[in-house]
């Protein structure tokens, strides 16, 4: 469907988005995930022909994106990072000036431009000014216009930045809804947002490519922490002694948080965290020792993507176009 | 392009911009038709349009200030990047917009001479070729005005830098007579405009070495003219000016005689200036 390869761009001497290749099949809903400046809108910008590319070649569908951009841009829906809205006009003005340039006529535009509001639940905001709507609202305006022309890919650039909890969630039931019937690729920093809506995850750092996959592929991939936490009233020593009597047990830390109780950190190089957890269970049952509370914790996106993003030592935090530098990413 | 031509003119009419454009001009005219045609009791009404000529100093740049760094400022260029059209149908459509907005108080103009006809002798030949030629001279001056709003995201920006253009552009054969005809002048004043020039293309393509080769080019050959002939450079500067006077081309047709050179002069600034639009917009995706 979209096949991008060795995408280099650069701003003067900075190259946002180095020699990126990837390939995105039709029917499921990607998600583009990166820190703040890893090149993520960069990408997304040239993908939908906004920004030319410094080398490398984008085909949708076989068309070239600069080459071919006519036949390209019809494939594609586009929603760039800040609504590109009129906002003199209603919403049903901008949808007919979209479609119309999206080369839409007579009944056909009108069946579209219906579809789209009642698709994107706007019909109470469709005879008011853009202006005067809020930014949930703007949102989705910008979602319909994209969705105009039926493309058969969906670009949104973080849709859910700015909004209120409640419109997250509508836009990311939004997204699942599309995501039946399109293509969808869209942006964010938000792991559990991804984690939670997406079938494939495309994880990009300083503008390289650094996990394609779906995200239980990622998780299992990893070497997850595998980390317990547990609170009991036992005294410290006695703590110490029952847990290092456990079998794969790595690393034992103890901290007092007051009226008697013991809150310790324990980790493990057994990869079947629940074995470990039994052996803490039963090891506390012998000794008739009391476990007030055990948690478990789990590698989610958060570690995998610190973990690839820093694969490479890098000792700064995750870095802006400016700072970014060739750095060797060491896949996992 | 007529997605944008309908999307324009809707924007024109919802807003004041097209009322104000047209009331200005209308006022204008209408002044200067009250003081020579029925004050003065003259019958020639291209002496009213060359009056109302200065008009366009101060309604062109408030008419186009708009067109694209409005776009670029609400970030509303990226839809237009990312729609199936092309940069040049972007500027198509909106320089018809405009000329559409700037034809119709022209339409009520036009009736002007035959209104007076009514009363007296009008040379009506004259009147319709001058009005031909005023509809033409205000189009090219809009070509400049949309080049100058491609420029910026700043909307006084690009007004002011247009009624600056506009206005030296309507003195410019005034001015010409006060400059330098020696060639020594010539040569320091066009050595001025080399550098003007490559300042601009470095600014329009991040490119150094290309700046500076025209500069260097253009330079060798003012060098080499100079040195061979220097009394070519006599007169050159006040030439120049005149040469480049849109609004100097006018009187010609106000005198009476249909210049087509003229037309053919105006029809190049207009596709000249449009086409430097659609290569400033099309920079913006290359920086």
């Amino acid at each position: 469907m979209i096949e991008i390869q060795h995408l280099t761009k650069c701003y003067g001497e900075h190259p946002a988005v180095s020699d990126l290749s990837f390939t995105v099949d039709s029917g499921q809903i990607y998600g583009f995930l990166g820190p703040n400046g890893a090149g993520k809108s960069t990408t997304m910008n040239i993908m939908t022909g906004c920004l030319s590319a410094t080398e490398g070649s984008v085909r949708i569908d076989g068309y070239d994106i600069f080459e071919q951009p006519k036949e390209a841009k019809k494939r594609i829906g586009y929603l760039p990072e800040l609504p590109p809205l009129y906002m003199s006009e209603t919403p049903l003005e901008y949808l007919r000036f979209v479609g119309e340039a999206k080369g839409l006529r007579g009944a056909d535009l009108e069946g579209q431009i219906a579809g789209v509001i009642r698709q994107t639940k706007i019909e109470d905001a469709a005879h008011r000014r853009i202006s005067a709507l809020s930014k949930g609202y703007r949102q989705r305006v910008g979602i319909a216009q994209a969705l105009l022309g039926n493309p058969e890919v969906i670009i949104l650039d973080e849709p859910t930045v700015g909004l209120d909890p409640i419109q997250i969630i509508e836009i990311r039931d939004l997204i699942k809804d599309l995501g039946q019937t399109h293509t969808v690729i869209f942006s964010s920093h938000i792991l559990s947002e991804v984690q939670a809506i997406c079938d494939q995850i495309i994880m990009i750092d300083r503008g390289k490519l650094i996990a394609f996959d779906t995200p239980e592929n990622l998780e299992k991939q990893m070497l997850s922490p595998n980390e317990i936490t547990l609170t009991s009233d036992s005294p410290a020593e006695e703590l110490q002694e029952l847990l290092w009597g456990i079998d794969h047990i790595t690393s034992v830390h103890l901290e007092g948080i007051g009226e008697g109780l013991t809150k310790a950190q324990v980790k493990t190089d057994c990869p079947d965290i629940y074995e470990v957890s039994r052996s803490v269970f039963l090891a506390f049952a012998q000794r008739g020792a009391v476990l007030l509370e055990m948690s478990l914790k789990k590698a989610n996106l958060e570690d995998i993507f610190l973990e690839l993003a820093e694969g490479d030592t890098a000792p700064e935090p995750p870095a802006e176009i400016a700072e970014s530098e060739e750095n060797e990413v060491t896949e996992k | 392009m007529t997605a944008v031509l309908k999307h324009e003119l809707k924007l024109y009419f919802h807003s004041l911009t097209a009322y104000v454009f047209g009331a200005f001009l209308l006022a204008f005219v209408g002044i200067g038709s009250m003081l020579y045609n029925i004050q003065a009791a003259v019958s020639n009404f291209e002496f009213v349009l060359s009056f109302g000529s200065l008009v366009f100093v101060v309604i062109v740049p408030i008419l186009t200030m708009r067109v694209l760094a409005e776009e670029r400022k609400q970030r509303t260029d990226q839809l237009l990047y990312s729609l199936p059209i092309t940069t040049t149908q972007v500027i198509a459509g909106k320089y018809l917009a405009l000329l559409t907005v700037y034809l119709i108080p022209l339409c009520v103009v036009a009736l002007y001479p035959l209104l007076f006809a009514q009363f007296g002798e009008v040379y009506l030949l004259i009147s319709y070729g001058s009005i031909l030629a005023f509809f033409i001279l205000g189009a090219a001056l809009i070509a400049v005005g949309v080049f100058i709003s491609s420029l910026t995201d700043n909307q006084g920006f690009a007004a002011g830098i247009g009624i600056a253009v506009i206005l030296l552009n309507y003195y410019s054969v005034s001015l010409s007579e006060y400059a330098s005809s020696t060639a020594l002048g010539s040569v320091i004043s066009l050595c001025v405009i080399i550098f003007a020039l490559g300042a601009v293309i470095r600014h329009l393509t991040k490119n150094e070495n290309l700046a500076y080769g025209v500069c260097i080019v253009f330079a060798v050959l003012i060098a080499m003219v100079c040195f061979l002939d220097s009394s070519k450079f006599e007169g050159l500067l006040p030439g120049i000016m005149t040469k480049l006077s849109l609004f100097n081309r006018f009187n010609t047709f106000v005198n009476g005689v249909f210049d087509m050179t003229a037309i053919v002069y105006y029809l190049t600034v207009i596709v000249f200036f449009l086409f430097l639009s659609v290569q400033s917009l099309e920079k913006r995706r290359y920086n």
